[in-house]
């Protein structure tokens, strides 16, 4: 450990140096994530069981999303944590401007996804009757299985409803990076938060990774797939 | 740490191989692989992932640590939903003795 | 481990500025981001949990002195156990130790000037007073009655109590254990000072670091399968119903992937003050020092595989309870390791019966005992008989109070001359400890023969043949409320009219006995350089203070 300068900006005084503390902060998130691997992990494992119970229901309920917005909301998303990684590396190399740019571009693209999200599939949801709870109509052609199509949708709206949230929450942080790298916060010596904070985004971009093929492409797409 | 900075070029070129990663198994979906569609884009779905971790979450640089928690959120996470599959896939599982064959039953349903 | 380097300045605790009369007023206390202050926070908030539980037990066992009840009807009945039950679990013992002395001593004990994140250990008292509020407007506006487990499909689907209030209260309050772990992890990590190596830590400092990786690991869990049940209870949308393709099961699982390690959060502090305990009263190293820091260690790994044996009735696969069963027997060898190096070190110690080291030899006893019942109810076969009778209730009161609650007022015992500067009355302490242990005895043993008999727990009236048992519990339970109340009173008489005690009143081995009584707020005026390993008690075996 090395002798501590008289303050560094964004410095806390528990520590004895910048670099113990970013060590620290780097750790804590990582901590932290691991907690939402297991939040995040009770629910997959909730949707294996129950997928493995309702296979033929599940394909069914599969059948009526989107394959084209799931998999543009994955580009969307790929493409927001490629910014998030340019705005770190815009910190790392001292470019104010620049890291201002991408995180807005970052922010932009998380709040597209939602957009897609809410009014091209949960509103198209609504009116074709496929939200448990608002009017869920199970189909005649559906058949047997019909009748466990709708735990499917509590799944699909369970968890691209918390995956949702925790991009709303993590916008919410990227408006307040954005106002602290306009006013020069972060340095090549100190951009913690930027940091931890891109770890968030990243984690919230693998959930959707992991929820893309569970929920859009279980059992195939191919004709006559699940009948 | 965290010193270490990854040149722009990498992350264009991890963006890229993600973009065509999610169009392969978007595309595989539409092949009809029977029991092999969900391995095909769970595995794909894995090698997203590692991609991500490894060098958007900069864990290649980092220390032995972080990865060593990371290994163990995932093990710990497969401990859940391993031991719980066993209870669910085998509940109603009467074993007649006819070698590596009694095993397709459950096994089968995950796929 | 004392330091070569440090030497305290002997100040009189009056005129020296300490992290208790730095500041004064209420903000000072609701602001605060000193680690100290903050477990006095704690301990505050959880002794008022703890006496709110406790009412709850001594209604329920006045009530069971009479076979017909003697107090409440059924359903009142059902509530005060379930009320019982979620505050003594979730607001008493899973923060007992690591908030209160965790908080305390994990950053004096390794060399620090405060936990990584200071601010975040401020917010989790929030969150856990917030969480606490919840929970005791359940109590008020009619209680719960579904058990503390809160199993489906009655809490989901049949209970008209105030599940989700309750449900959320427990949720909330999972998110301030999450950020304690954190907290410790990074902190234990992190912030050990120069010199401080793995291996020089207080076993303490393992025991903390190992409930801190299953507050982070398994919380989250119980977190999303609360959800998961609110939103049951809300929608009906048959996740936990049978009748529309449900698995209640499945909550079970879900529920004791957390639960049950969430045992070892309770009992793992404890055991981590047991091992300062026994060396410093013993005047001993440790025996097997790495043992008894990896055994905390494969505790808590192995915690997360045995959820299983809590579920061996409920139609569970067979095959699954088979290997739930063996793995639980594998729990035994770590605890064991422990129990038996304790007592290694006891041998051919000069031990003294300070009020400490009553209640941790009260320990030894009451969670051998614990610890060897737990071994019938692993076992398939017996858990069919014993399962769901009071024979459990025994087991794992054993377990919690003889063993949790013993180790956790030891540790009050132990460094309350540390935390406010002050001793308190060594005879009314041992006398208290006495108390303690008669009274649990008294009260779980004969529960022990109740289960045995086939008492099932949970039923508010029994027949007239169990009543000698149910009168010598009820008996012990009011003995033990009274043990309970002895410290209460001493301790905060003590906080105002006791003797100051010098920085080192045990003459114990350790960083936090280094600093003065009560430590200032920066802890160390400079960072020590730890030079020797933990207990280093060979020398010193006479200079008590």
């Amino acid at each position: 450990m090395t002798v501590h300068s008289a303050h560094p900006p964004g410095f806390a005084h528990q520590f004895e140096d910048m670099e113990q503390q970013r060590e620290a902060d780097s750790l804590g998130m990582w901590v932290f994530l691991l907690t939402e691997i297991m939040f995040f992990g009770g629910l997959f494992a909730t949707y294996i069981i129950y997928r493995a119970l309702y296979l033929p229901a599940f394909e069914i309920g599969s059948h009526q999303l989107e394959v084209r917005f799931g998999a543009l909301n994955t580009a969307v998303l790929i493409g927001s944590s490629l910014t998030m990684a340019l705005a770190i590396h815009s910190a790392q190399v001292g470019k104010r401007r620049a890291q201002v740019g991408f995180l807005i571009t970052t922010m932009i693209l998380g709040a597209a996804f939602l957009a897609i999200k809410f009014t091209f599939e949960w509103h198209h949801d609504y009116v074709e009757h496929l939200v448990p709870g608002l009017g869920f109509v199970i189909r005649p052609e559906w058949g047997a299985a019909g009748q466990h199509v709708p735990m499917f949708f509590c799944f699909y709206f369970f968890m691209t409803g918390l995956h949702a949230l925790h991009m709303i929450i993590g916008i919410g942080v990227l408006t307040v990076l954005t106002i602290m790298a306009h006013r020069g916060r972060f340095t090549p010596e100190y951009y913690a938060p930027l940091e931890v904070s891109g770890l968030y985004w990243h984690f919230v971009d693998i959930v959707w990774i992991f929820l893309f093929p569970l929920l859009y492409l279980i059992g195939g797409r191919y004709m006559g797939a699940g009948h | 740490m965290s010193e270490h900075i990854v040149p722009v070029s990498l992350y264009i070129g991890i963006f890229v191989a993600l973009l065509c990663l999610t169009a392969l198994t978007t595309g595989v979906a539409y092949i009809d692989l029977g029991a092999f569609n969900t391995v095909a884009a769970l595995a794909i779905a894995v090698v997203k992932m590692l991609l991500v971790v490894l060098f958007f979450m900069h864990v290649k640089y980092s220390g032995r640590l972080i990865q060593v928690f990371i290994l163990a959120g995932a093990l710990f996470l497969a401990i859940l939903i391993t031991l719980t599959l066993a209870d669910e896939l085998t509940r109603h599982w009467s074993p007649t003795p006819t070698g590596w064959g009694m095993f397709v039953p459950f096994l089968s349903r995950l796929f | 481990m004392s330091t070569a380097t440090i030497d305290v300045p002997e100040v009189p605790t009056g005129s020296r500025v300490n992290y208790l009369n730095a500041q004064y007023g209420v903000k000072s206390w609701l602001f605060t981001t000193d680690h100290k202050r903050i477990a006095l926070l704690y301990l505050v908030s959880i002794t008022l949990m703890f006496f709110i539980g406790g009412f709850f037990a001594v209604l329920m066992r006045l009530h069971l002195i009479e076979p017909q009840g003697a107090l409440v009807q059924p359903e009142t009945y059902n509530k005060l156990f379930t009320m019982h039950g979620v505050i003594m679990v979730f607001f008493f013992l899973v923060p007992s130790i690591p908030a209160t002395l965790g908080n305390f001593l994990v950053p004096l004990m390794i060399g620090a000037r405060d936990l990584a994140f200071p601010r975040l250990n401020l917010i989790s008292w929030y969150i856990y007073v917030v969480g606490a509020c919840f929970t005791l407007y359940a109590v008020i506006s009619g209680g719960v009655d579904t058990g503390w487990t809160f199993y489906t499909p009655y809490s989901s689907s049949f209970s008209h109590t105030s599940v989700i209030p309750t449900a959320v209260g427990v949720f909330i309050t999972g998110f301030s254990s999450i950020l304690t772990g954190l907290n410790f992890v990074v902190t234990i990590h992190k912030m050990r000072a120069p010199g401080m190596t793995w291996f020089r830590l207080p076993l303490f400092i393992w025991a903390i670091y190992a409930t801190s990786i299953i507050f982070i690991l398994g919380t989250p869990v119980i977190a999303i399968t609360l959800f998961l049940l609110a939103l049951e209870r809300l929608l009906h949308i048959g996740i936990f119903d049978p009748a529309i393709g449900g698995d209640p099961i499945l909550f079970q699982h879900l529920f004791w992937f957390y639960s049950h390690p969430a045992v070892y959060i309770m009992i793992l502090p404890g055991m981590g003050v047991m091992s300062e305990l026994v060396t410093c009263f013993s005047r001993k190293r440790i025996f097997g020092y790495s043992f008894v820091a990896f055994s905390s260690l494969s505790i808590a790994i192995i915690s997360f595989l045995v959820w299983g044996h809590h579920m061996f009735v409920t139609g569970q696969s067979i095959y699954a309870g088979l290997i739930f069963s063996v793995l639980s027997f594998l729990v035994a060898i770590p605890s064991a390791v422990k129990v038996f190096n304790w007592t290694a070190t006891l041998y051919k110690g000069s031990i003294s019966y300070d009020a400490p080291m009553l209640y941790a030899l009260g320990f030894i006893g009451l969670f051998t005992m614990g610890g060897l019942t737990g071994l019938f109810l692993a076992s398939l076969a017996t858990d069919v008989h014993l399962n769901g009778t009071y024979f459990i209730v025994a087991h794992f009161h054993y377990i919690m109070v003889g063993g949790a609650v013993m180790a956790y007022l030891g540790g009050i015992h132990f460094w309350w001359p540390k935390i406010t500067g002050r001793l308190y009355p060594d005879g009314w302490a041992r006398f208290a400890a006495l108390v303690i242990f008669v009274g649990f005895n008294l009260t779980f043993f004969p529960q022990f023969m109740l289960g045995y008999l086939g008492m099932p727990r949970r039923y508010a009236v029994y027949p007239a043949e169990f009543q000698v048992f149910n009168v010598m519990s009820s008996a012990g339970a009011s003995i033990l409320g009274i043990g309970y109340l002895i410290p209460l009173i001493y301790l905060t008489w003590s906080m105002r009219y006791g003797p100051a005690a010098g920085p080192n009143p045990w003459g114990a081995k350790g960083l936090e006995w280094t600093t003065p009584s009560p430590p200032p707020t920066e802890n160390f005026e400079e960072i020590p350089v730890v030079t020797e390993d933990a207990y280093d008690y060979a020398e010193s075996t006479v200079n008590r203070g």
